[in-house]
């Protein structure tokens, strides 16, 4: 915070100083109250577009303030983000929100949902109308760098893929030269899409739709021959066309989608909320804590289990969390196997194979710092 | 009476700061200075929280590899060029639906709104329900049900519905054969550019010449064979050199030929239909405007039905019809941005959505789009306004 503040006194080129005597640095609390002249700028910018994301520095304070967290989520994709009939959320990315709401009120129903198209997402967390992103959104550079994200970790680890017609009597994606694919913009996808076709130099003809629920509809229609998207995505939309068993999965995955959800860049604060909040869901699977053994493992010896919990060291504190921040994450929401099960594996419709996303030590990829 | 009382005093120095003049351009200069002030403010403000928030900002993403491929697109691109070039992409797109959607809505509008003040009860009707329909459904349900009501009902590329003269129709959309032009071509060009000059030449001569001595001449049979006859007749003598590449079915898709995207086609049909209703009401609002004693008038001096509406009526009604036809067409160009519900690669859906997205620089990017919008608007309306100047009332 401090820093923050001088960061700030250097910044405000105030035009204004020299004329408005009364006008005395420390004056206001805030850096954003600093310059009567900036705050009429701020709003300005804010017109166009955003501009107030000097405000962001404080989102933990912001959403304990608020008393409910604002999550960007997928609000059409099963197993990730879509509300059922009765408005309940569920999904991989939905449990991670409310993860975050368990971690810091210790009530997993103290988040508001905005569901967001892909094009849309990341200008909704810029601007700060979420305050937190979990979409099935991959982890690249440029939207690290460029985009003022920062991902938090990886919560699913995924390729993408194609889907088509079995009458098309294709059996690899290298076969679909010349052909129409439908895909979502605003997406790694259609990138890669663009990359792979060139790369294996076949020609391509692609249908930009602003959501999967467009793009996939013209699939369904015929206007295209394939449908791609992430793996896990062909998984869930397969059960919304027409009639599944006409549609395959080809076998062929064209790219690395590590999907994470992300903050906004320059709150280090509320970037350690929300990565330790995925790291306890991890760990906690490791350790063997799940959502029915928690209050047994309490009372655990072991000292990794100790400390996760809050029983032993102040690591919630440290965090600007409560004590039991992850023994609530947990209780409420369960661990990263418990989540993954229920939403996209074994005991979902969708029953996709853990595959990369077993933990470290059963051979996948899913691995957590400890929490000391 | 003024200038009397002070004849006696000597004139009355005014200062130079109490001088209305000087004082008013004085605000306008403060006006001005504060406003360019805020934008400077602003923009400072913007492009600082931008880079604390880890943000690019600056048009340097202009010269970046886009990376993506654009179905339709009227300049050569490929997914390895720059940002800079799908916004041309885009901005080609969006004015050519915006021009043809005006051709075709203005045409339709006119017969539409004719038609409603027709004698014959049929017609009347089904004008007024033409109107009535499309004019209360948002047009966005039109251009859904356009796409996905025409797509369904295409067939399959292997049952493509054959249109004789080579061109094919299925769910990839409509392909037609591609004139190729051969050499001696160019002679038929030229002979149409020669026939084009010489009827407008020929109609002046005309009218002059009517205008002097009341007779009248062949204008519309001698324009005809200069416009299409003699470049026929070139056309016959250089031995037909014309050729055309046929649309042939591959594996996916037909390639050759001019494509024309079912999403482009349901976008127009949409933008066109849609706004031919409104532009309907205006026409009939504007023939209405016109007095019937006009008609009367010119009845009695002998002039049949054609003539009194061409001669009499349409001029004076379009005094009354262009201004609202001009914000027909605007919100027509605006409305085309709804492009981007059905997958019509237009500048919003290329630039605003995949671009903005990409980069992440939705100042800049929602700038330019809104300059673009504005510009060609304007534009718009500079020429309406121009024309209507041209055909005002002159009041003598
Ligand atoms: N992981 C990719 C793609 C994410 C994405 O948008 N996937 C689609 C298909 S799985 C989706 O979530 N669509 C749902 C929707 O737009 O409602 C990215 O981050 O760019």
């Amino acid at each position: 915070m401090a820093r923050d503040k001088r960061d700030a006194e250097e910044h405000c080129a105030c035009p204004l100083r020299g004329i408005l005597a009364t006008h005395k640095s420390g004056a206001f609390t805030t850096h954003e109250w600093g310059c009567p002249m900036k705050k009429i700028a701020s709003i300005i910018a804010l017109a166009v577009v955003f501009g107030a994301t000097s405000a962001s520095a404080q989102t933990l304070k912001t959403v304990k303030d608020r008393g409910i967290l604002n999550c960007g989520s997928n609000g059409s994709l099963a197993g990730f983000g879509l509300p059922d009939a009765q408005g309940k959320w569920a999904g991989l990315d939905v449990d991670f929100c409310r993860a975050v709401a368990a971690a810091v009120f210790g009530d997993d129903k103290k988040v508001k949902f905005v569901p967001l198209s892909a094009k849309d997402r990341f200008t909704a967390l810029q601007s700060g109308e979420v305050d937190v992103l979990a979409r099935n959104t991959t982890w690249t550079s440029s939207r690290d760098s460029q985009l003022g994200l920062n991902f938090v970790g990886v919560n699913y680890y995924d390729g993408q893929g194609f889907m088509v017609r079995t009458a098309l009597k294709v059996k690899s994606a290298l076969e679909l030269g010349d052909a129409s694919v439908c895909v979502q913009q605003g997406t790694t996808t259609e990138l890669n899409l663009a990359d792979y076709f060139r790369a294996n130099k076949m020609k391509l003809k692609t249908v930009t739709f602003a959501t999967s629920n467009e793009a996939l509809k013209a699939y369904d229609t015929g206007r295209c021959d394939a449908y791609t998207t992430d793996a896990s995505g062909l998984y869930s939309e397969r059960l919304r066309v027409a009639n599944a068993a006409e549609h395959i999965v080809l076998p062929e995955i064209i790219s690395k989608e590590p999907l994470g959800p992300a903050v906004r860049h320059g709150d280090d604060q509320w970037f350690d909320v929300a990565k330790w909040t995925l790291n306890a869901m991890i760990n906690a699977e490791e350790l063997g804590i799940t959502s029915a053994n928690v209050a047994e493992m309490a009372k655990s010896d072991n000292p990794d289990i100790k400390r996760l919990l809050g029983t032993e060291g102040n690591f919630g504190e440290q965090l600007g969390l409560p004590k039991d921040w992850a023994f609530n994450i947990i209780k409420l929401v369960g661990n990263y196997g418990e989540s993954f099960d229920r939403n996209v594996g074994s005991g979902s419709p969708l029953k996709i194979d853990r595959g990369l996303n077993k933990l470290w030590s059963k051979g996948g990829l899913q691995y957590a710092p400890p929490v000391r | 009476m003024s200038i009397d009382l002070r004849a006696g005093s000597p004139p009355a120095r005014v200062p130079f700061y109490n001088d209305p003049k000087v004082r008013s351009i004085a605000y306008q200069v403060a006006l001005c200075a504060v406003i360019g002030f805020l934008v400077w403010g602003a923009a400072s403000n913007a492009i600082d929280n931008l880079r604390k928030a880890n943000i690019a900002s600056g048009f340097g993403f202009w010269e970046q590899t886009a990376g993506f491929d654009i179905s339709q697109s009227m300049i050569s691109y490929t997914n390895q060029s720059t940002y800079g070039r799908a916004f041309w992409v885009g901005l080609l797109n969006t004015l050519l639906v915006a021009a043809i959607g005006i051709v075709f809505a203005t045409i339709i509008g006119f017969i539409v709104g004719i038609a409603r003040l027709s004698k014959n009860w049929l017609v009347n009707k089904a004008a007024s329900g033409y109107v009535e329909i499309i004019r209360n459904i948002p047009l966005l349900l039109q251009l859904l049900f356009w796409y996905n009501a025409v797509l369904k009902a295409l067939p399959d590329l292997r049952d493509s519905v054959k249109i004789p003269g080579g061109a094919f129709l299925n769910n990839r959309g409509l392909f037609m054969p591609e004139p190729v032009a051969q050499s001696g071509f160019q002679f038929v060009l030229i002979a149409l550019a020669a026939g084009i000059i010489g009827s407008i030449v020929y109609y002046r001569w005309a009218k002059k010449r009517q205008d002097k001595t009341g007779q009248q001449a062949p204008v519309f049979l001698v324009s005809l064979g200069l416009i299409v006859g003699v470049p026929l007749a070139v056309f016959f003598a250089a031995g037909l050199p014309l050729t055309f590449s046929y649309p042939e079915a591959g594996r996916f898709n037909m390639s050759g030929g001019i494509e024309v995207l079912p999403e482009f086609a349901a976008l127009l049909f949409g933008l066109s239909i849609y706004t031919a209703a409104f532009i309907a009401e205006v026409v009939r609002a504007g023939i209405r405007a016109v007095s019937h004693g006009q008609t009367e008038a010119s009845y009695s001096l002998g002039l049949r039905s054609p003539p009194t509406l061409r001669l009499i009526v349409v001029p004076q009604a379009m005094r009354v019809i262009i201004p609202p036809l001009t914000s027909q067409y605007l919100n027509l160009t605006k409305n085309s941005t709804l492009a981007v519900a059905i997958g019509y690669p237009d500048l919003v859906q290329i630039f605003t959505g995949t671009v903005l997205n990409q980069t992440g620089q939705a100042v800049e990017v929602v700038a330019i789009t809104m300059a673009v919008y504005l510009t060609i608007s304007l534009t718009t309306s500079l020429f309406m306004n121009i024309y209507n100047s041209r055909i005002a009332l002159v009041e003598r």
